[in-house]
């Protein structure tokens, strides 16, 4: 995993609730054995008539050039629904390090951190003040500080972050290679259970 | 002071606690199916790393598969592959594989339960969501992404931060033609599809304790859809009486030992849960969803909201913005709207007491010529018994087509779809816009309900034909 800490970007706002994995990437794309490629399939129903990419459906958001940018802010509750981790990985084949919501599903907000795709929590109020912004805003996200900073007007919210997830992020590590260095616990663990 | 059901058994899976941070958690079972785990197997693979435990992981092949001709080679490539690079994939590690052609093949969620895999006080994972259909053995079990796979995969660990708990009790007589698919329905519908977010559900009360062990599967299952990290139900003698003489269950001199085990995860009296709610079962009457999330649900002779009167602004956009992906109306009832497909299958509501219930309500009947209905059970086994009780021929009379076991038009990844712009009522969990194919729209209900529709063409209240 790429170590990430700082991102100063534009963004795209999706301003629907409940935005769910089946919306993210359909059931249909989920037939490939590797991690790579899905980004051309993101929210294909929804970006694309007839799942034809030579119509894209003009009033959705990634299909409006004015729009862009590493941060992808979205409606409350957003990745419910399927475990899916296909989901994680479009988003950030499609090139975005931070999703900011008021709400994430539990097990997105897991499948995003361990692909180095940062979930911001900020209030009802932050979100809608970002959703509010002129297309030209920009926002930073600082992970060491924990903050997140409307850079135009310098508003600035504190987020959330798990302390072993940080450092996780801010070093690249994964949780594989901690898992692996508790292998002989485990087996304490396991020789006690039996 | 005491402790939950779900304390007692998350703590006596702690390996280790980080400091400020997530737990180990020692896993006992964890179920892989075709579509979440190549890209782990291909991870550990990269680390040079073979499967930590595979006796403690099991295979099947579900969400992808063909519900016809599973005997042929799979015609679409890509699945095709996908089944062959699990089959592959459990040959390398050592892991036992129900695949296609295996009497024990089946939906995930409804093998483990049946073959006596899934036990009391465990803890079980899948890279699916719907795992939390497991607690309702009394087990700690909740769907995982591909990168946690790949933790259980090398270490038979998670790390998980452990999560609030809630308490839903429903307590009462369930009315006639109300099933536990209701009781879940009706329990979204209240607390949002969000309502749970972060806790880890334990249903309780003597409704609960009055359903059979397949009702209370349907009830846990769908705990995700209200974004609970996973729901249970503490083992009893339905859960013992269940589980005695399955394939995979203990016998003899360990069954006592086990069961004595068993009896002691409960709740204790003084335990504290985070968050707990109180449900009067008589309350509850069939239910149907109308919108495209779970929550969105309505009794079936209820209208659907009317959108101007919604307070919050984000939720009537939601609202507006499902019902026109839907075709319905704002204030109006769905009784009597003609539906074209009716789906029975699903993790949620496929397993033989389903079918029974389906084959009692129509039996000597006739399909409406207007609708498809498409019968999937979860499992070889399932679909064994149907045929040993002759519901099969009960089905073929009335025109229902019955297929092989799989996911299936729950999720639409094999070529079980509907039609775009076509209603579906299903008994599954999700009713996502394209959830069952793209354009399709999906009116989430019980069996009953279903098949009620199924004889009648249009939404039924099935109070009115039993």
């Amino acid at each position: 995993m790429k170590a990430l800490s700082k991102i100063n970007s534009r963004f795209v706002p999706l301003s629907a609730e409940n935005v769910d994995t089946d919306q993210i990437i359909p059931a249909r794309f989920l037939k490939a054995t590797t991690r790579d490629g899905f980004g051309k399939n993101l929210f294909r129903d929804w970006r694309y008539e007839q799942d034809d990419e030579t119509k894209p459906k003009l009033d959705f958001i990634l299909n409006q050039p004015e729009y862009s940018g590493e941060i992808l802010v979205a409606g409350k509750n957003f990745g419910c629904g399927s475990s899916r981790e296909h989901a994680a990985w479009a988003i950030v084949d499609y090139g975005f390090k931070a999703v900011v919501s008021s709400f994430f599903a539990d097990i997105f907000k897991n499948n995003a951190l361990n692909n180095g795709l940062l979930p911001v929590t900020v209030s009802d109020n932050f979100l809608q003040t970002i959703f509010s912004l002129s297309n030209s805003s920009t926002l930073s996200i600082d992970i060491e500080e924990q903050t997140i900073t409307i850079d135009q007007t310098n508003q600035t919210e504190k987020f959330e972050l798990n302390p072993y997830k940080k450092t996780c992020l801010l070093n690249g590590y994964d949780d594989i290679d901690f898992l692996l260095s508790r292998r002989t616990a485990i087996e304490n663990f396991e020789k006690e259970l039996a | 002071m005491g402790k939950t059901l779900f304390d007692k058994i998350w703590d006596k899976h702690v390996v280790e606690k980080i400091e400020n941070g997530p737990s180990v958690l020692y896993i006992d079972t964890h179920f892989i199916h075709e579509v979440t785990s190549p890209q782990a197997f291909k991870g550990i693979e990269k680390r040079g790393l073979k499967v930590f435990r595979p006796k403690q992981t099991i295979a099947t092949a579900d969400h992808n598969v063909p519900t016809l001709n599973q005997h042929l080679p799979i015609k679409d490539a890509l699945s095709r592959m996908q089944v062959e690079a699990l089959i592959e994939n459990c040959n390398n590690h050592g892991i036992e594989l129900y695949g296609l052609g295996h009497p024990y093949q089946g939906i995930v969620h409804v093998i483990g339960p049946e073959l006596g895999i899934t036990q009391p006080g465990m803890t079980i994972v899948c890279g699916d969501s719907h795992t939390s259909t497991h607690g309702a053995f009394g087990t700690v079990a909740f769907g995982i992404g591909t990168s946690e796979v790949e933790m259980v995969f090398a270490s038979q660990c998670v790390l998980q931060t452990k999560p609030k708990t809630m308490r839903i009790n429903i307590e009462g007589n369930l009315q006639k033609g109300v099933v536990s698919k209701d009781i879940i329905l009706y329990i979204i519908s209240k607390i949002s599809a969000s309502g749970a977010t972060g806790y880890f559900v334990e249903y309780a009360g003597s409704t609960i304790r009055g359903l059979s062990m397949e009702a209370r599967m349907t009830i846990c299952n769908m705990s995700i859809e209200m974004g609970a990290r996973g729901g249970m139900i503490a083992p009893d003698e339905t859960t013992f009486n269940y589980l005695k003489g399955r394939a995979f269950a203990p016998a003899g001199e360990k069954w006592e030992q086990k069961k004595k085990e068993w009896e002691t995860l409960y709740s204790d009296e003084d335990a504290a849960f985070d968050e707990e709610l109180f449900i009067d079962a008589a309350a509850i009457q069939p239910m149907i969803t109308y919108g495209t999330n779970p929550g969105l649900g309505i009794a079936i002779t209820a209208r659907i909201p009317v959108t101007d009167t919604i307070p919050d602004e984000g939720e009537r956009k939601n609202i507006i913005k499902a019902l026109e992906y839907m075709g319905l109306q704002s204030g109006k009832s769905l009784i009597g709207m003609p539906v074209q497909h009716v789906f029975i299958g699903s993790c949620t509501n496929s397993r033989i007491e389903d079918l029974r219930s389906v084959a009692a309500l129509i039996k000597g009947k006739k399909k409406n010529d207007s609708v498809q209905v498409m019968i999937v059970p979860g499992s070889q086994q399932v679909a064994q018994q149907v045929k040993e009780e002759g519901l099969d021929i009960i089905f073929s009379e009335a025109g229902f087509v019955i297929r092989q076991a799989g996911c299936s038009a729950c999720l639409g990844m094999n070529e079980d779809k509907i039609p775009a712009g076509e209603y579906c009522i299903s008994t599954s969990n999700r009713n996502f816009e394209g959830r069952q194919g793209a354009g399709a729209r999906t009116l989430l209900a019980s069996p009953l309900t279903a098949a009620a529709a199924a004889i009648t063409g249009v939404v039924t209240d099935v109070r009115e034909i039993i």
